[in-house]
């Protein structure tokens, strides 16, 4: 399974992005290699539609769950016909080594 | 007959803008010939209120339109071409899965996706943003309001229809819409001169500061009123002084005058000396910035 995580870095120790759509990073994290892909966020200085942008994106890399500190109205429901699971974690400071270990247990 | 322009804003919301646009129309059509008040602030329009339905006489309505792609799956090969020439990021695409839709609250109606698509598989339709009717207030005199549909996600295009409509030459007012954002931007940009409606607090500095940088960096000159002047403190006062920013006038904190607003009336129909204030004031602004010193 592919979750993907909204992160503020590129590397396990950086911190959850409380952002979807602007996040700095996207971490596809795969549950069956335990393999990692940290995507910079071309959306992060769109204009308008960062949050419907980012959707395409994670959706195209395959997810079946998102983790994030928050999601805008629209993308909720964009995810919800594509029966992408979302995952509200308002916890600004955990990193994503600390998620991924709380997605394992 | 006078050309000029003027844009009535504020940051903040609740300012006087409406109660200083309404009465300068009514004061300056004492004063001059041809004046035209356009109400910009399409999402919750009330200078109509302060006119009684017996003097306001329907002169003509507008539809504004938006043309929004409708895009057949049976013709899209998802190449996603469409997509790539969308800045706004209204096209939502998975190639794989074979899902395409259209965000319309994203959507800007510019057209690009339907030139970018090869297979004939996108169409338009119109969908309806607002309208902008016109009425006659006084002889040659007119009241332009600007109406959003409700649940529409941007008052734009809908007030730029209004100030297109409401150029009708002499005098013309722009109420506009609170905030420094788009329908703000929108707004002033037609104007020759803004003025800038605030009330001596914290928040009203703390807005009227945006407003006026924003202005600022838009070229467009300004002044401000202070609306309910001895509420508050004497910040705004510093704030135009070491700004160089002109008080144009003070209008104070007084029960009767919010009474009246509250009412639906216009103040300077019982209280003559706001007629010749607004007049005094236009004639300053008009001054520098009328006619010839038009520079849009």
């Amino acid at each position: 399974m592919k979750i993907a995580i909204t992160s503020t870095g590129n590397t396990l120790d950086s911190l959850i992005d409380s952002r979807f759509g602007r996040c700095s990073y996207f971490v596809i994290y795969d549950s069956e290699t335990k393999s990692t892909e940290f995507i910079p966020n071309p959306n992060k200085e769109s204009i308008e539609g960062a949050g419907p942008a980012s959707a395409q994106l994670v959706a195209t890399k395959g997810v079946t769950k998102v983790v994030s500190g928050e999601f805008g109205a629209k993308v909720k429901s964009l995810f919800d016909t594509l029966q992408i699971e979302l995952v509200i974690l308002n916890k600004a400071d955990k990193s994503i080594k600390e998620i991924i270990e709380l997605l394992e247990r | 007959m006078k050309n000029i322009t003027i844009a009535i804003a504020s940051g903040k919301g609740g300012t006087g803008k409406t109660l200083i646009s309404v009465n300068m129309f009514y004061a300056l059509n004492q004063l001059y010939d041809s004046v035209t008040l356009v109400d910009c602030d399409a999402e919750e329009p009330n200078d109509l209120l302060f006119f009684s339905q017996t003097q306001l006489k329907q002169v003509s309505q507008t539809e504004v339109n938006l043309s929004i792609p409708v895009i057949n799956d049976k013709l899209c090969t998802f190449c996603g071409l469409c997509q790539e020439y969308c800045t706004y990021n209204a096209i939502f695409i998975l190639k794989d899965l074979k899902r395409i839709s259209v965000l319309e609250d994203l959507c800007h109606g510019c057209g690009a996706c339907t030139f970018a698509c090869k297979y004939g598989a996108i169409k338009e339709r119109e969908v309806s943003l607002g309208e902008v009717t016109t009425y006659k207030v006084f002889e040659n005199s007119y009241l332009v309001e600007a109406r959003g549909r409700v649940g529409v996600y941007s008052p734009v295009n809908v007030i730029k229809a209004a100030t297109t409509i409401g150029q009708r030459g002499g005098i013309v007012l722009l109420d506009s819409p609170p905030g420094t954002s788009c329908p703000f931007i929108q707004t002033v940009a037609k104007a020759d001169y803004v003025i800038l409606v605030t009330e001596p607090t914290p928040f009203g500095l703390s807005d009227l500061k945006q407003s006026a940088e924003t202005l600022k960096t838009m070229g467009k000159p300004f002044g401000v009123i202070v609306n309910r002047a001895g509420l508050g403190d004497d910040e705004v006062y510093s704030y135009l002084k070491n700004e160089n920013v002109p008080l144009l006038m003070e209008i104070p904190f007084e029960r009767e005058i919010a009474s009246i607003y509250s009412r639906g009336e216009i103040v300077a129909k019982t209280r003559p000396g706001w007629v010749d204030d607004f007049g005094e004031m236009f004639g300053l602004i008009y001054k520098d910035y009328g006619d010839s010193g038009n520079k849009r």
